[in-house]
């Protein structure tokens, strides 16, 4: 019979209990499927920046095509002055998109379907991005909260609003990425599981769906990778050029 | 036994969605803070490693890669631009040279029509002259016989006259009295005769 949707979702210790201090660190699937990630990523563009043909190979063209997706990304949301964050950027999208995909691997774990993951990605863009913008402009970095051309008497409606807008930013962009991955995956296994008990007579219409679904959740897999990367460059340009 | 099937499927089927009811009670794994310091933990260290590697020792490969491919490009690109720039001046040289000697040609070609005309012309005239000295030769000859044609007609006239009298009469008549009236006559009719 079919299983839970959420056990898809569980994490479990891989080999003994590591401590360190009070604080359990044992690697689990979920750190298996960052190693995992993480070295496909090194792997695939260690491979295509090894050599410089003059007529690229495919994984040259891979890895160099997506170097120019995220440099024109950047660029395009956050300007040139963004050119120092570009690696960070980079290695962001790349790990969440990787982590989305390996997620779509039947048996595999979704790492960014875990909030806590998200929202620490979220919360050290949201940091830093502050950071950022308290060196470059000093207190005028709080002039981001004082939009120009409001009148007087609603300004501090704004500016409160816009202060928890501002706060609300690593909830929103921890909780999008982690949503739409737990989403998807639960709807995925539920259809599957509708397959499964409906048999061979009745599966055949969750089947096609389970199938559909596998293509939107591909797409939704890059296309939250994407969001997530350019919603960080688009913090970056408020921290960057701030034009209030 | 298909009908079987398909009510089993149909009753297990619910029997599912309500299994599907209670798991979302059980709550989500996500939640379970048990794991958490582990998870941050990693996810520290395999994206900082992975930040650490992208950044410092493959992208600026790629990077440089790609200045390269633009710059030989680049290249490239201007060393074919000075090819079709030689190439036009040398097409326009060439054009030159084929004006050049069509000119020539047409120049020859004018000189060798003049040189024939006047060939012709002196030709012509020497000819001109030969047939003019011809025809004043021809003319003096007519001339000479016109001068002479009277004194013929004359004689002639006589000894015809002669002989008629002789038959005529029977006897002889004197020359000399028949070339008087003869004479007489060409020169009271002589315009009326001969022209001129």
């Amino acid at each position: 019979m079919a299983a839970n949707p959420m056990t898809q979702f569980e994490v479990y210790r891989i080999g003994p209990e590591i401590k360190l201090g009070a604080f359990d660190i044992s690697f689990t699937n979920a750190s298996l499927f960052m190693v995992i990630s993480s070295l496909a990523i090194l792997i695939i563009f260690n491979l295509g920046s090894k050599k410089n043909s003059m007529l690229p190979d495919k994984i040259q063209l891979l890895s160099e095509l997506s170097y120019t997706f995220v440099s024109k990304m950047i660029n395009d949301t956050a300007g040139s002055k963004a050119k120092p964050y570009f690696a960070f950027i980079f290695s962001l999208f790349m790990f969440v998109l990787f982590c989305n995909m390996f997620g779509m691997i039947p048996y595999t774990f979704t790492v960014t379907s875990h909030i806590i993951v998200t929202f620490i990605l979220a919360s050290f863009i949201f940091i830093g991005v502050t950071i950022i913008g308290f060196i470059k402009h000093g207190f005028g970095y709080l002039k981001l909260f004082v939009p120009s051309g409001v009148p007087i008497v609603l300004l501090p409606l704004i500016i409160i609003i816009e202060i928890i807008s501002y706060l609300s930013r690593p909830i929103s962009l921890s909780v999008r990425l982690f949503a739409n991955m737990m989403a998807g995956h639960t709807m995925m296994k539920v259809f599957g599981g509708f397959v499964v008990s409906l048999g061979i007579v009745g599966g055949w219409l969750p089947l096609s769906f389970s199938v559909a679904l596998t293509g939107l959740e591909i797409l939704v897999a890059f296309l939250q990778a994407y969001v997530f990367a350019i919603l960080t460059c688009i913090y970056l340009n408020d921290a960057l050029n701030l034009h209030h | 036994m298909i009908k079987k099937i398909f009510f089993q499927s149909i009753f297990f089927n619910f029997f599912f969605i309500k299994e599907v009811f209670t798991a979302e009670t059980v709550g989500m794994p996500q939640l379970n803070p048990e794991f958490w310091i582990s998870q941050i933990f990693w996810l520290t260290l395999t994206f900082g490693a992975l930040y650490l590697v992208l950044s410092k020792i493959i992208l600026p490969k790629i990077s440089a890669n790609l200045e390269l491919r633009k710059a030989q490009i680049q290249e490239n690109i201007e060393a074919a631009e000075k090819q079709r720039e030689s190439s036009e001046s040398k097409l326009k040289e060439y054009d030159k040279i084929v004006l050049k000697s069509k000119l020539e040609a047409k120049n020859i070609f004018k000189d060798a029509r003049k040189k024939i005309l006047n060939d012709i012309n002196s030709k012509k005239e020497t000819l001109d002259k030969q047939i003019n000295e011809e025809i004043k030769k021809a003319e003096k000859e007519i001339d000479v016989l016109k001068k002479s044609a009277p004194e013929k007609i004359n004689k002639i006239a006589i000894e015809t006259s002669t002989e008629i009298v002789k038959k005529l009469i029977g006897a002889d008549v004197n020359n000399s009295s028949i070339s008087a009236i003869v004479d007489d006559l060409s020169k009271r009719n002589g315009d009326k005769y001969y022209g001129n």
